[in-house]
């Protein structure tokens, strides 16, 4: 027998949740097999199976959230090379054995054939487990009518039946880093169930607002430039390149340049100091179908605006396909938003730990604004929303930090190298 | 409503198309002025006359190919095969011709026509007067096969088989001729080709059948409620095109199916219904799906006791249904 253990998935990751069992107790596992889907940081990662042999427990359920190390699932390694499959005669002779007329409910324990056929669920069975979401421990409590003790289709109807009755007080334990709501009061509605990233950005948001003193500033700036500038690259730009040119790259070089001039907001709070980061690895947020996932421009200061859209167009198109790994969501020091999009002015993000600040742009809309010589002109606005750890830096660096980013954008022109 | 025998609904069928279309005639063995050798065309012969009720010679190849030529210049011949065992005869001209000419004419010529064949064993029919023949013919693409179970489906898939613009293999199982009785709506009658239906409803197990084993299993199906199994039965009613839609619902619905026919088991219907289900409804299944069919042996025997092995009843749709039922 060897334990499978939650493993380190990465350097600053303590704790990983079971998605997805892709493997059940009983079954032959290869080496290096995927055995199990693992999330964290709202990743997914297949985990091999370390040793070739049979699963003979899982130990952790799916949805359940365990710190690493702990131990996960056990598997009998096999002796030979040859694995032995159960062979299919035992089913059979149980079969005959046990006559149609008389349903004698024989539980036989230990013997290949009654265990065997407990743990072999039918299609339709198996699609209502997973419908009724019926955990292992309930299942095991369910006594199969079938031949040799199988678990039918009309075993699991009727235990959902029992099981909606009013409370059985039968404690589930389901492991939830989120606390658990007090159940809802009998309104019309439905229970949309929390997906592993859904559990994740909540468990990131909540532990963030309550240990991070947020402060927030804004910035208004003149984007006629850029927008100018970008109108006049975008075709030539996605000809030679085969990617629109968006504002985020130019902003995120804008941001860069602004991290350099205040270093203390590329930092992290920690109880024996204010930790400086030397890269600065830019988190874009991107949202996908289920939520909202957070990958990782890394060294985005040696980059260049060409550089910096192809970067976040990859790592978009590869969140949105689910392929991103580990390493495309870790390391971050600084996080830019972009609610813009969807029409909005000022935004209050959350600053996804351990960052210092994370910047929201918000959208480009043309006003009246007083420009040299008190005159009235048509210019692109922009609000830049800065949320900061006021742990780490008070306002005037978040001021400084801002007005650096506003100057370079305002300033910005065709000499602007975009390679 | 009036109720009826199966040959009762299948002499008024023929009886109520004659008379509403001049091109509608018989041609087939003794259907003349005996009436056919079960009378199924009784009185048709004083009715319509000589020229639209034909006596043919004892040649099967030579029925179906009259009634071919007869189709393609605007006719709607029902041509009738005395016993559907004879058929092989007109091999050639069902396959080969009919089957094809609507694709081989690239659509310019359809084929109305209609073979009548009393098929099926249970009458001591021995060898050569009990054949089932529907996997053989619903093999072939082009022909339409049905096989009623009831006189009221008997009388609207015969009259939807004579509107049908293409070659209809119309199968008219002997024992229920005059065994099953049952309503028949009055009016113009029609059941639509290629649709099955739910005879019984039910939530533990789907009872597939058609023709003579429809009746068995709706039996069958009221010994189980007894014993707490609800079966549902379908009746597929037509063989080809089989009501796909209606197996899978089925299926869906229960996860436990059993398929009975008498015919023998080796690529027969119970196979493609199997194959249907497992494509589409592998998901629902809580059982594997079942069969029971006559045996793979060469014809039905003429002894009594040989007769029973061979042919599905109800006591051995019970068994099977009980062996499903406890999976």
């Amino acid at each position: 027998m060897a334990s499978v253990k939650m493993p380190q998935l990465g350097e600053s990751i303590t704790e990983g949740t079971i998605s997805k069992w892709l493997k059940k107790p009983g079954d032959q596992v290869k080496k290096y097999e995927g055995l199990v889907e693992i999330i964290t940081d709202k990743v997914n990662a297949e985990v091999p199976a370390p040793l070739a042999g049979i699963l003979k427990e899982i130990k952790v359920k799916e949805g359940a959230t365990v710190t690493v190390g702990t131990e996960i699932a056990v598997i009998e390694e096999s002796v030979g090379a040859a694995p032995t499959l159960p062979s299919p005669k035992g089913g059979g002779e149980v079969e005959k054995a046990a006559a149609p007329a008389s349903p004698s409910p024989v539980t036989e324990e230990g013997q290949g054939g009654g265990s065997e056929s407990r743990t072999r669920l039918s299609p339709a069975v198996r699609a209502l487990i997973e419908e009724h979401r019926i955990s292992d421990a309930e299942l095991s409590q369910i006594e199969g009518s079938g031949i040799a003790g199988r678990i039918s289709k009309k075993d699991i109807e009727d235990f959902v039946a029992k099981r909606a009755q009013p409370a059985t007080a039968n404690g589930e334990q389901r492991q939830t880093s989120v606390p658990a709501v007090p159940t809802p009061a009998p309104t019309p509605g439905t229970t949309i169930p929390l997906t592993p990233m859904r559990r994740a950005i909540a468990t990131n948001m909540l532990k963030s607002k309550q240990t991070i003193p947020h402060a927030w500033t804004v910035a208004e700036v003149d984007m006629t430039s850029v927008v100018r500038f970008r109108q006049k690259a975008r075709d030539s730009f996605k000809l030679r390149e085969g990617i629109d040119l968006t504002f985020v790259p130019i902003i995120i070089k804008a941001v860069v340049e602004g991290l350099k001039a205040v270093p203390v907001l590329n930092a992290s709070w920690s109880d024996q100091g204010v930790v400086l980061h030397k890269d600065i690895n830019i988190g874009v947020a991107v949202s996908v179908d289920d939520g909202l996932i957070v990958p990782v421009v890394h060294q985005a200061d040696r980059m260049s605006i060409s550089g910096l859209a192809k970067a976040i167009d990859d790592l978009a198109k590869r969140a949105r396909a689910g392929k991103l790994g580990i390493p495309d969501v870790q390391g971050g020091t600084f996080t830019v938003n972009n609610p813009g999009t969807f029409g909005t002015i000022l935004s209050y993000s959350i600053i996804a730990p351990p960052q210092a600040g994370i910047l929201a742009m918000d959208a480009i809309v043309k006003r009246p604004v007083v420009v040299e010589g008190d005159a009235i002109a048509v210019r692109s606005m922009m609000n830049l929303c800065l949320s900061f750890d006021h742990r780490v830096l008070d306002g005037v660096s978040a001021a400084r930090f801002l007005q650096g980013v506003r100057r370079w954008l305002e300033g910005f022109s065709e000499q602007v190298p975009l390679y | 409503m009036a109720v009826k025998t199966v040959i009762e609904a299948i002499r008024e069928g023929m009886d109520e198309e004659m008379a509403r279309d001049e091109s509608v005639f018989l041609i087939g063995e003794d259907v003349g002025n005996r009436g056919g050798v079960f009378l199924a065309t009784d009185g048709l012969f004083k009715k319509y006359g000589e020229l639209r009720v034909i006596d043919s010679p004892l040649a099967e190849s030579c029925i179906v190919g009259v009634a071919i030529g007869a189709a393609v210049n605007g006719m709607k011949p029902i041509a009738e095969i005395q016993f559907a065992d004879f058929i092989a005869p007109a091999m050639n001209q069902i396959i080969q011709e009919a089957a094809r000419f609507c694709y081989r004419t690239a659509g310019d010529f359809n084929l109305p026509m209609v073979i009548r064949a009393p098929w099926g064993g249970g009458v001591h029919g021995a060898l050569y007067h009990s054949q089932s023949i529907e996997a053989t013919f619903g093999h072939i693409p082009g022909l339409k096969v049905v096989a009623p179970g009831t006189p009221a489906d008997a009388k609207g898939l015969l009259k939807a088989a004579v509107r049908d613009p293409d070659p209809v293999l119309y199968l008219e199982h002997k024992r229920t001729y005059r065994l099953v009785k049952g309503e028949v709506p009055a009016g113009d009658h029609v059941v639509p080709i290629g649709k099955a239906d739910v005879k019984r409803e039910g939530k533990d197990m789907t009872l597939i059948a058609y023709g003579l084993m429809l009746t068995y299993c709706l039996e069958a199906a009221e010994k189980l409620a007894a014993e707490g199994v609800s079966a549902e039965v379908l009746d597929l009613r037509t063989i080809k095109p089989i009501d796909q839609a209606a197996i899978v619902a089925s299926a869906r619905k229960t996860g436990k199916v059993l398929v009975v026919h008498e015919d023998n088991p080796f690529a027969g219907i119970a196979a493609e219904v199997m194959a249907i289900i497992m494509e589409n409804a592998f998901d629902a299944l809580d059982a594997p799906v079942m069969r029971l069919t006559g045996p793979d042996v060469p014809a039905m025997p003429f002894n009594q006791v040989l007769e029973e092995a061979f042919m599905p009843n109800v006591d051995k749709i019970l068994a099977k249904a009980r062996e499903l039922a406890a999976y």
